[in-house]
């Protein structure tokens, strides 16, 4: 099975004639993802990759049949892009890039309240079903078909979550890297409850990292919900408060959001926390040996 | 990015947000003649830095007579202050705000965030003002009260009376607390702001609203859209290390051990810098050199890491995505080369064209360990950051 995208998904890329569309929907076309199509606005009817072009993403919709939306658009008009492809009802809509206003971004999830379209990001590494559909910019080579759901709000610890699963043999079902900035789309809980629902899914790895209070209350949800093996690790022990760390959403504020209260409230739901990002692997095969 | 009160308390006004008269100052003679343009004594002298809690730590002060301006001023300028909220060394006091003295009946708090949880601009305000309002948050918290605003809808008038009634204002004062929400809510959407605090906002004793301090933070990702904010960047306030990060590209932030870290990827750095610890070592910084990084923003990054002369080793870690490590090899070793390293590096190299990588590090005359997995990197960079 796997989570959210299969080798049937239809994918769009939107700023897909620019320099990373390009990049991305190339690999993601040599990784076997069925991108039908791009959008980039004045460049309608165009073939670019050998697929066509669109003005719009409404446009893109009704001739391709795409229901998901890859969005590669610069941070000031990402918003934008956002918001057009929920008008267009795109059921899925992952967007990697970093660095959109925060007020931009209130309004985005203001206009998505009341329908069911899901957001993946922004400022994430995308999502992947090894074996199916790559959409994003993870290394694909790392990646193996397996039974682990990976979930994280950071690009390169999700690589190391998928190194280590792929070199004890176990592989992903479905990776999401749900993204690092304080206003985002789907978060742990999202993921999680759809890894406890998959079959294929047999042990989930989900990393977080400082800021905010979603590991925690993933924590209460894991407690009453989760019946699968979880292994947690939690980034920026070390990070000073009031600095933010990289990520716009990384930043310890009055106290609030720190690793050592995450992991507390992890540890509190049973859950196996992980104290070094080299242990994940080893910690979920543990379960399966 | 962080602005200094007297520049928060200008766009206040420009918002219609009353505050009391005050000018600038960055000499002695400059505070002197603001005193006598503001006429009337006492006044209140406070110290311009990008750090709250100055008033516990001599940063904000009360002057009598103009040899007080004077002496208060002399003292300021060109000090370091040192509060709660900045490290050991302090910030550099480069000029003071000469305030007109106002008779505080009642203090307030008033602030608006980007609040997380809720995904909406939301207000605080609490009725005891002045206040560190985390510590009302934990003993007090039935005082705070907040009020969230709807992105379509707007501020409406029902939620501003909510809060005057709250805070106990009296009919005549409803107006003024009205015009100084709305001030704040339309500077925030305006200048993108992500959090407006007022503490505290007073009530004087002809039952005025004044906002006697006055706090702005922008958000990072659209400051470069607001080129008036943008000029009002402070770089002797911050890091100069990070002043020279930020200029590449870089996301740096200095801290306070020995052993230097260069990593790819935000999380992976704070991880990177976590195991440091664990293994016993103390990390100098966090730096993300960022996922499309080149062999140029390597070597800048090489000098930053460098030019910390308490960095007594460094670890590099790599999990080459889109970057391919061989590229970032290439880029370490022009770095070694240019800028003459003598301490130990080790490098651990993981991902897109690992093995081209670690085969070019193993090829050079460089002092270079290159290590096959992240934990024994750690290890062995805190061993020679002991030995160094």
């Amino acid at each position: 099975m796997s989570i959210l995208i299969n080798k049937h998904t239809k994918v769009i890329c939107q700023g897909f004639t620019g320099k990373q569309g390009t990049f991305h929907s190339e690999q993601a076309l040599a990784y076997g993802t069925q991108l039908v199509g791009g959008v980039t606005p004045n460049r309608g009817g165009e073939i670019h990759l050998g697929l066509p072009v669109f003005n719009t993403v409404i446009d893109a919709v009704s001739v391709t049949k795409a229901t998901v939306s890859m969005i590669y658009v610069p941070p000031f008009f990402a918003a934008d892009a956002i918001l057009e492809a929920i008008d267009a009802g795109i059921k899925l809509i992952v967007c990697i890039t970093e660095g959109i206003p925060v007020l931009q971004m209130l309004k985005v999830k203001a206009a998505m309240q009341g329908t069911d379209v899901l957001l993946i990001g922004p400022n994430c590494p995308g999502i992947i079903t090894p074996g199916e559909c790559k959409i994003g910019i993870m290394p694909a080579h790392i990646h193996q078909q397996g039974s682990i759901g990976i979930v994280s709000r950071s690009g390169t610890l999700t690589y190391e979550a998928v190194a280590q699963t792929t070199a004890y043999g176990l592989g992903q079902s479905t990776c999401v890297g749900i993204g690092g900035d304080p206003i985002h789309g789907m978060n742990f809980i999202d993921v999680i409850s759809r890894f406890q629902d998959d079959e294929q899914t047999k042990g989930i790895v989900m990393v977080g990292e400082i800021g905010g209070c979603e590991e925690e209350e993933t924590a209460d949800y894991i407690k009453a919900n989760v019946d699968k093996p979880v292994v947690a690790y939690i980034a920026g022990q070390t990070a000073p408060p009031g600095k933010r760390m990289g990520h716009a959403g990384a930043i310890v504020t009055g106290g609030q959001g720190t690793a050592a209260g995450k992991i507390a409230a992890l540890k509190a739901a049973n859950i196996h926390v992980v104290q070094s990002p080299t242990q994940m692997g080893e910690a979920m095969k543990a379960y399966f040996s | 990015m962080n602005i200094h009160e007297y520049q928060a308390k200008q766009l206040f006004n420009a918002f219609g947000i009353a505050t009391p008269e005050s000018m600038i100052a960055t000499s002695p003679q400059e505070a002197i003649d603001a005193a006598q343009l503001l006429k009337e004594s006492p006044w209140i002298i406070k110290a311009q830095v990008h750090a709250g809690g100055r008033g516990k730590v001599g940063g904000v002060k009360l002057a009598k007579t103009l040899d007080d301006v004077e002496s208060i001023t002399q003292q300021m300028l060109g000090s370091y202050l040192v509060t709660k909220q900045t490290d050991d060394k302090g910030l550099p006091i480069e000029s003071v705000l000469v305030e007109k003295t106002s008779i505080i009946k009642r203090e307030f708090y008033l602030s608006l965030l980007v609040d997380r949880g809720s995904e909406r601009i939301v207000f605080v305000a609490s009725s005891e003002g002045g206040m560190d309002i985390e510590a009302v948050s934990e003993t007090t918290p039935e005082k705070i009260i907040s009020v969230s605003v709807h992105p379509a809808a707007g501020l409406q008038g029902y939620q501003c009376r909510k809060i005057a009634f709250t805070l106990g204002l009296q009919k005549g004062q409803f107006k003024a607390l009205e015009t100084i929400m709305k001030g704040m809510y339309q500077l925030m959407l305006d200048k993108d702001a992500s959090q407006i605090e007022i503490n505290p906002l007073i009530e004087t004793d002809t039952g005025d609203l004044l906002a006697i301090d006055a706090k702005i933070n922008f958000d990072d990702n659209a400051v470069a859209t607001h080129s008036d904010i943008l000029a009002l960047k402070d770089p002797s306030q911050e890091d100069d290390k990070e002043n020279e990060a930020a200029q590449f590209d870089l996301n740096y932030i200095s801290l306070e051990g020995n052993i230097g870290c260069m990593v790819n990827g935000a999380g992976l750095a704070m991880a990177t810098m976590d195991l440091v610890k664990l293994k016993g070592g103390k990390p100098a910084n966090f730096l993300d050199v960022g996922g499309g990084t080149t062999p140029e923003k390597v070597a800048e990054a090489f000098k930053i890491i460098l030019s910390d002369k308490n960095v007594k080793a460094m670890l590099v870690n790599i999990f080459g995505g889109i970057v391919k490590c061989d590229v970032i090899a290439t880029g370490i070793l022009a770095a070694v080369e240019q800028v003459k390293v003598e301490i130990p590096i080790v490098v651990r190299l993981e991902g897109t064209n690992a093995s081209e990588g670690r085969l070019l590090l193993s090829e050079s005359k460089m002092a270079i360990i290159a290590a096959d997995d992240l934990a024994t990197a750690a290890e062995k960079v805190v061993d020679l950051a002991e030995v160094a």
